[in-house]
């Protein structure tokens, strides 16, 4: 006899399960926790928005409160996908608007949004809540102004470091007078000013702000006023740091920033003129992140306010800061977690700054909790490698950036494989890795064989031949995203590991040596994958089969090819039968 | 190819220091030989096209990875495709650009293949396969992807620094950095960052690069098919057909052609590039002059 939970008892229990992961083990146990299971949950994550159709999430999930999408591919950061390509929300707000009526959160990422779609998202869902754009574009600071206006419940409004048509300030000034309910407010992507007293009101009136991210315009004498009237601020980014040195402003900032007595986050910093970072001092011995990436202050000045912040966590900061001031964090911050150091000049022919790997080396021995690192720099040896991966077997991500393609070990010129190798071995929780410098295909042995928990990885300039693809493709179990640019793989590998390709997330190629014929082929063998050929030189039938495809994206889809490619991309296989008259 | 509209030659008299000829968008490599080179021009196309390995079919920047590196460490290859036999015999392919060299010529490149000019093989000693003169880049020639670092930071950050190239005293620090280039019929827009030019002439040339390519393409869909068929005076025609003209959206919101003002204000100024067909930008050589009559 078969006892079992009334409905309710399970939707009660279901409800625990906040990580999607169980919730996907939930819904596969019989069909009737499917059913329960479906109906309930509320939090959805799509990490490729063209992976599944608005229409089939709506359909199997009716009660979403919260969303999550991603659109384009990675390498988009960095100008290799070309403009008009997609990741349009709108059909998804569309779709959601008319089936989601209880909607409170969308989080999108890489996706153009419109000002039609933040207009929609205004006025479809009542008691709309956090809206946050990271990395996206297409729309304007009129869209804002609709979201200010509408969004009467709003909590959180984060724009990233999203690409926003800055027509005017005025946006901000549409919340009116009788909106209190904002929490977090980020605008730090924003150029153009917003009426002052407009945003001091906001700050004033919404008592519940934990974090205020200012744009570069707000100047550093009205900050005092903006924290006098947010005490309770967890997070703040200053606009402008700099200001012509009066003791006045210094002294207003240092008592603002110490009434703060929450405050753990920092960023904003440009322009930053070291004779304002002590106004800070206060603050530091609380402070757990900071963003100091556009913070152009030389390395002592750095130094002097790292070195009074014990609880770091997460570090980000311009090259700068030199081995020196590495040095000074490895032995100050002992909780430090994630670290990434930028360059201030990368298209510079020599060095600007006196940053090595030797930073990098001392940072793993001087931080036991380091698992985070991005890390760009001029040179680096199989050795420093090596010892970063045996002090630090903890590390989760790893994307280290020699600025010259194909630099090796600068001490024995050799490839720089037995130093990544040594990181995939012993970091044996790696989940992220982004290589660069010379590389053979051995590395890609030592990945493929170490790596098993490895989800992203970032390859450019590497390998020699097919076989450092097929290392990876069999190799790393757990491999979700792979992309790839300017690598000597062709179609040997991609075939002989089609199947793999299901299991991942998605697979960007871009000028490699994958034939036109091979990606059709895999089309064919593959019809549950999207195998989608970018190239700027017209219809891949002009040009022979062997011919290789200047871009591909490869990813596992359930709702077919997509409808809205602009006319440089091509879906292989429905496109293969068709022909250009 | 010509072309010298009776319009806005008129504006060009206006400014002495104007060189047109230099900011015309014109088809096939760069050079400022290249009017003379141009049967060079084509007869590179056309070996690529007859290339037995067929790569590089319809050249342009792609070029495969293999070709550039094929064992006998020969790096800096042409931006605009063939194999490396080829490039020996071609001093059009990277032409000197003043100071800062051939390599700079690589800017803002398609994204295929692009990383081949990167190093400054120059500098360090590697074999510089360009027929040209070899030249020592000031600065790494940009490609794009790489270092991968987001344009939104770039911008921003790029606002705080000095830049010791380049650049009259007094630029406004505030200007917007990376602005969209579109060209009539292209399926796509490009970014460009115009710190990274020095003058007209380098953006031109860069412009050129990145969208011939395209129109190549875009005439050889247009009924032609297979490699046979795309020869020497196929190109030609297009050539001669090929009438585009550089304009950009000034801060006012007005469509201007390119090279009215001097390079440092331009770069203030511009808002939004574009490569207009000829026959368009006519309209726009009245407002040339009203603006420039309104300017004195």
């Amino acid at each position: 006899m078969a006892y079992s939970f009334p409905e309710e008892v399970l939707e009660y229990v279901f409800a625990f399960l906040s990580y999607d992961k169980d919730r996907n083990a939930v819904s596969l146990v019989c069909k009737s926790w499917y059913e329960i299971e479906r109906c309930c949950r509320r939090r959805i994550f799509i990490g490729n928005c063209y992976a599944v159709s608005p229409q089939i999430v709506i359909r199997r999930f009716p009660e979403v409160r919260a969303v999550k999408i991603k659109g384009k591919p990675h390498f988009a950061d960095f100008n290799l996908v070309p403009e008009g390509w997609g990741a349009y929300v709108y059909p998804w707000i569309s779709a959601m608007a008319r089936s989601y009526p209880w909607l409170e959160e969308i989080k999108l990422k890489r996706m153009v949004v419109t000002d039609e779609s933040l207009e929609l998202i205004s006025k479809s869902f009542k008691n709309f809540k956090i809206l946050v754009l990271s990395s996206c574009e297409g729309f304007t600071t009129d869209g804002l102004a609709s979201i200010a206006a509408n969004c009467r419940n709003l909590r959180e409004l984060d724009l990233g470091e999203s690409e926003v048509e800055d027509l005017s300030g005025h946006w901000l000034s549409h919340f009116p007078d009788n909106f209190t309910s904002l929490v977090s407010l980020n605008m730090s992507c924003l150029g153009s000013e917003v009426s002052f007293s407009a945003l001091e009101r906001l700050v004033l009136r919404c008592p519940n702000l934990r974090t205020l991210r200012l744009n570069r315009a707000v100047p550093v004498e009205k900050l005092p006023s903006l924290l006098r009237g947010a005490p309770k601020l967890v997070e703040f980014g200053t606009g402008a740091y700099s200001a012509e040195i009066q003791t006045d402003i210094f002294s207003n900032l240092v008592e603002a920033f110490s009434g703060c007595k929450q405050l753990k986050r920092l960023s904003g910093f440009w322009d930053a003129v070291p004779a304002y970072l002590p106004a800070m001092y206060c603050v530091c011995s609380r402070i757990t992140s900071l963003n100091l990436s556009y913070a152009t202050v030389q390395s002592p000045d750095l130094v002097e306010l790292i070195s009074q912040c014990p609880n770091l966590k997460c570090l980000w900061v311009l090259d700068h800061i030199e081995d020196a001031g590495l040095k000074v964090l490895s032995s100050y911050c002992k909780d430090l977690q994630e670290l990434r150091v930028f360059p201030s000049d990368p298209y510079g022919a020599e060095p600007n700054v006196s940053l090595t790997e030797e930073g990098l080396v001392t940072v793993s021995a001087g931080c036991p909790k380091l698992q985070s690192v991005l890390y760009f720099c001029r040179q680096m040896s199989n050795a420093a490698l090596i010892t970063i991966a045996r002090n630090r077997p903890n590390l989760i991500r790893f994307r280290l950036c020699i600025i010259d393609p194909q630099a090796p070990d600068y001490l024995t010129l050799d490839p720089l494989d037995t130093g990544f190798g040594a990181i995939v071995e012993h970091c044996k929780e790696l989940r992220r890795l982004s290589l660069s410098g010379l590389l053979t295909d051995r590395v890609f042995e030592y990945i493929g064989t170490h790596a098993k928990k490895l989800e992203m990885l970032s390859i450019a300039f590497a390998g020699d031949s097919d076989l450092g693809l097929h290392h990876v493709l069999s190799g790393c179990e757990s491999l979700r995203k792979l992309e790839i640019m300017d690598c000597p793989f062709g179609d040997k590998a991609l075939l002989a590991n089609a199947a793999k390709l299901e299991t991942m997330r998605s697979l960007w190629m871009s000028s490699c040596s994958v034939s036109y014929g091979a990606c059709k082929l895999l089309a064919q063998k593959m019809p549950k994958l999207n195998v989608e050929v970018i190239d700027e030189r017209g219809h891949p039938d002009l040009r022979p089969e062997t011919c290789p495809v200047e871009k591909l994206y490869i990813y596992r889809t359930v709702s077919g090819p997509r409808v809205d490619k602009p006319d440089f991309v091509w879906t292989m296989d429905e496109d293969a039968v068709l022909r250009l008259s | 190819m010509e072309k010298t509209p009776d319009k806005i030659s008129s504006a060009a008299e206006k400014n002495a220091v104007l060189n047109l000829k230099e900011t015309e968008l014109r088809l096939g490599l760069p050079g400022s030989e290249f009017l003379d080179k141009k049967a060079t021009g084509f007869s590179l196309f056309g070996k690529d096209l007859k290339d037995e390995t067929n790569k590089n079919i319809f050249s342009g920047a792609k070029r495969v990875f293999s070709d550039a590196i094929d064992g006998s460490n020969k790096w800096g290859l042409c931006i605009n495709g063939g194999s490396e036999v080829d490039l020996g015999k071609n001093d059009v392919l990277f032409s000197p650009r003043g100071a800062n060299g051939g390599v700079k010529n690589t800017n803002i490149l398609q994204s295929s293949h692009p990383a081949k000019e990167v190093p400054p093989q120059p500098a360090k000693g590697k074999k510089n396969e360009n027929g040209g003169p070899s030249t020592t880049p000031a600065s790494k020639a940009q490609v794009v992807g790489w270092p991968p670092i987001r344009s939104f930071h770039k911008n921003k950050l790029n606002t705080n620094l000095s830049r010791n190239n380049d650049v009259a005293a007094g630029k406004s620090e505030s200007s917007c950095l990376y602005v969209k280039v579109s060209m009539d019929g292209a399926p796509y827009l490009r970014k460009v960052d115009l710190k990274t030019y020095c003058s007209y002439a380098e953006l031109s040339s860069a412009l050129e690069k990145m969208f011939s390519c395209f129109t190549i393409g875009q005439y050889a869909s247009h009924g032609l098919r297979g490699k046979e068929e795309v020869n020497e005076c196929h190109l030609m025609d297009l050539l001669d057909r090929s009438e585009y003209v550089l304009t950009y959206e000034d801060k006012d919101g007005d469509w201007m052609l390119v090279g009215d003002v001097p390079w440092a204000m331009f770069t203030d100024l511009c808002k939004r590039l574009r490569i207009m067909k000829g026959s368009e930008a006519s309209g726009l050589a009245p407002r040339v002059i009203a603006k420039c009559k309104s300017q004195h």
